[in-house]
């Protein structure tokens, strides 16, 4: 059988479409920008909003999925010169290229997807035994130690809230991404210190930022490939 | 009466024992309804230190399971005539520590009506679905085994030949199922004081010590003579094995603190120098061959495995903080009651092995099986 | 009386009790359920007999495909596209308390959606 040009190029198109090539959704976050304000918690504010984290007043039992800490605690004592010791850093969910808390996880609740890279909670089937907890390295997963609801002002019933039991954390809001539009924390930071995009895809600009910027990541040594990059 | 239903009944100060078990069982599971209802935060666990005593007992108990080895090994592969009499409570009371292991797992967890998700979609690169899996299997096998031993054993015969398979089979079981609960914690990236080749060795010799320990103060509890030879072996077990044990212990700190990695050192607080000393302590007493020493071995290594090891792994958090873990009542009333229900079973399976034993070595099975 | 007919009768008593509510239930009129259906509304997204049998079933094969195979959208029998979504797809025409919880109630049946999932029109 003879194929033609025009239909091998549809063949190509058609199995393109069936395979399409895994996307590696990362972010970049220029510190110099996000310091103009040290005080800003914009980024915090709009993704608790969004996604209902219930403020609770005992710190040892927060939720928090994007919160900031100072820079020798998210990066190390050894690695802060006096020029950046104490200064805020915005810590999430790195969405880890090897996700130790999926490893761990017994019952599948915690995921990597494979179309996209993002690390994805199912709060319908953890079991709340925190394994992933103890091997998550940047301390990014909270868990429910009580019913959440009490603490929270107001819902936005757009997005569920969780239940008694549960672990949950930073979904790189699967939930904007899939309607075409960016994290919470990246639309409202006022200085756009957040880029969000496909690393794997050299026009995008997350992977331009990367080319020509010097960018680092946390516990580097650990092999966990975090896929949140900070330049400085 | 059968031999069953005889080995059941007491006097006064076993009725007093009873009575006080179901108490704090009672106790245990109304605290635990409250544990379901408002949540783990009834506990002194945390963002950061996620796991506390739960995990830690059930921690310890799994070495007290696996140490029937200690007494099943020298018995059935060297044929040590000496611990015949012994054998046999060290299955049952590996039994026991199972199913106080399981409990404990389960009073941990956030959801435990989702329990069935680990088989619904089981996660082989999880160590928790092998450790659930070895778990299960050792429980099997020392069911199977002990009750074949102990109908054997009131009908005055020989154990069936087809348990000797099952025997041999559950001495390696045993060791994996101590080696995989290790890796739970070893293979942790991120958690320092855990992430150690030396895991798994050290919770063997820290479980052939305090498993051994823990059947000589029931021999002794339940008056109960299996023979100065076996009595004077398993001591000599527990001293070889608790040798061993403090020699890793100090082989972790030499690394931690010559090595000078920040993370590795910094777990090292008041409380676990506290319990290595304990710890030596007890030894010095085995070494001494004091009679207190079963009972120092048994308490210093519930501590330093079942209290401070688990809370340890999480100092310093990922970010560098140091949250205090302080358990709290309902999180002890609960712990206590899995181990009163650990005590109960160990107090029926005891006296029903002791009861066929003595009725083998005495009377003829008719004029007591009336 | 002997031992055995005091137990007989014991668990004779018992039984009797324990199947109490079923006799009542048999005994009693049948009160059917009328649920209001959306105005405006003649179909849903599949036939209604099909809906009332299996839409827990129906939730829960959604719920696997939004958060494990992150789809979002699914064309329905009448070839309607649709969001794949509790909240906005069934609950923008069903309203919770009286639909929803009417009939759970109804049959008795206490579903856990709505520990985490939200009435929009009611957000609390
Ligand atoms: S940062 Fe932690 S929670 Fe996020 S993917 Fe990596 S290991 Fe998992
Ligand atoms: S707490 Fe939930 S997500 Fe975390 S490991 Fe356990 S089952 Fe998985």
């Amino acid at each position: 059988m003879k194929i033609t040009r025009q239909a091998f190029l549809a063949l190509l198109a058609a199995a393109a479409r069936a395979f399409p090539r895994p996307r590696r959704m990362a972010m970049a976050i220029d510190l110099a920008k996000c310091w103009k304000d040290r005080g800003c918690t914009r980024c915090s504010q709009a993704c608790h909003a969004a996604h209902n984290v219930p403020q609770i007043p005992d710190r040892r039992r927060e939720i928090k999925w994007i919160w900031k800490d100072r820079f020798e605690n998210a990066f190390g004592e050894e690695s802060a010169s006096p020029a950046v010791a104490g200064a805020p850093v915005p810590l999430l969910c790195n969405h880890c290229e090897h996700p130790a808390c999926v490893k761990v996880c017994p019952t599948g609740a915690t995921f990597k997807r494979a179309s996209d890279g993002l690390v994805m909670m199912d709060e319908h089937r953890c079991i709340g035994c925190r394994y992933c907890m103890a091997a998550c390295p940047y301390g990014s997963r909270s868990f429910n130690w009580s019913d959440p609801r009490p603490f929270l002002r107001t819902i936005d019933p757009a997005y569920p809230t969780r239940t008694k039991g549960v672990v949950e954390k930073c979904t790189f809001c699967a939930e904007r991404l899939a309607r075409g539009g960016q994290p919470a924390c990246v639309e409202v930071c006022p200085p756009k210190a957040m880029v969000f995009g496909d690393a794997a895809d050299p026009s995008s600009a997350v992977a331009q930022l990367l080319q020509t910027r010097h960018a680092f990541r946390r516990k580097p040594e650990l092999g966990a490939g975090p896929n949140v990059f900070y330049l400085l | 009466m059968t031999v069953l239903a005889k080995a059941m009944l007491g006097g006064r100060a076993y009725r007093w024992w009873l009575t006080a078990l179901a108490a704090a069982i009672v106790t245990g599971v109304l605290l635990w309804l409250r544990q379901w209802h408002q949540g783990l935060a009834v506990t002194g666990m945390s963002r950061d230190v996620a796991w506390g005593l739960y995990i830690g007992q059930f921690t310890f108990f799994v070495g007290v399971a696996a140490s029937a080895v200690t007494v099943v090994l020298p018995y059935y592969l060297h044929a040590w005539r000496a611990f015949a009499r012994v054998v046999i409570l060290g299955e049952l009371l590996a039994i026991a520590s199972i199913v106080v292991s399981l409990l404990f797992v389960l009073v941990d967890m956030g959801r435990p009506d989702r329990l069935l998700n680990v088989l619904l979609h089981p996660s082989p690169s999880s160590l928790m679905f092998w450790d659930m899996l070895a778990l299960a299997g050792y429980l099997a096998l020392n069911v199977i085994v002990a009750r074949a031993a102990l109908a054997a054993e009131i009908d005055g015969a020989p154990p069936a030949t087809w348990t000797r398979g099952l025997v041999l089979l559950s001495i390696p079981w045993a060791v994996s199922i101590h080696t995989v609960t290790a890796f739970l914690y070893a293979g942790l990236a991120g958690r320092p004081f855990w992430l150690t080749a030396a895991m798994a060795p050290r919770f063997l010799a820290s479980a052939f010590a305090a498993g051994p320990a823990l059947l000589i103060l029931l021999c002794g509890a339940f008056r109960y003579d299996i023979g100065e030879e076996a009595l004077c072996k398993l001591r000599l077990v527990m001293t070889y094995a608790m040798t061993a044990n403090v020699f890793l212990a100090l082989m972790e700190v030499f690394t931690a603190f010559y090595s000078g990695i920040p993370g590795h050192a910094a777990p090292y607080s008041s409380w676990t120098w506290l319990s290595g000393g304990f710890a030596a302590a007890a030894l010095a007493l085995a070494l001494g061959r004091s009679r207190y020493a079963p009972a120092a071995v048994f308490a210093s290594l519930a501590i330093d495995k079942g209290v401070v090891l688990i809370p340890a792994g999480f100092i310093p958090s990922p970010s560098g903080a140091v949250t205090p873990y302080i358990p709290t009542a309902v999180e002890l009333g609960i712990v206590l009651a899995i181990w009163s229900v650990g005590a109960l079973l160990v107090t029926i399976l005891f006296r029903v092995a002791i009861a066929a034993r003595e009725l083998d070595a005495g009377a003829s099975p008719q004029c007591l099986a009336s | 009386m002997s031992e055995r007919a005091i137990i007989a009768t014991g668990i004779a008593l018992f039984l009797a009790a324990a199947c109490f509510p079923f006799y009542r239930n048999a005994a009693a009129p049948p009160r059917p359920l009328v649920l209001p259906l959306p105005a405006g509304e003649r179909e849903c997204i599949a036939p209604v007999a099909y809906m009332r049998a299996s839409h827990g079933d129906l939730l829960l094969a959604w719920r696997d495909r939004v958060v494990r195979s992150g789809e979002r959208v699914f064309t329905a029998p009448d070839g309607r596209v649709r969001e794949l979504s509790l909240t906005r797809t069934c609950l923008g025409c069903h309203e919770k308390a009286a639909f929803c919880d009417r009939c759970h109630d109804y049959v008795a049946i206490g579903p856990d959606c709505w520990n985490c999932h939200v009435d929009p029109r009611r957000p609390q």
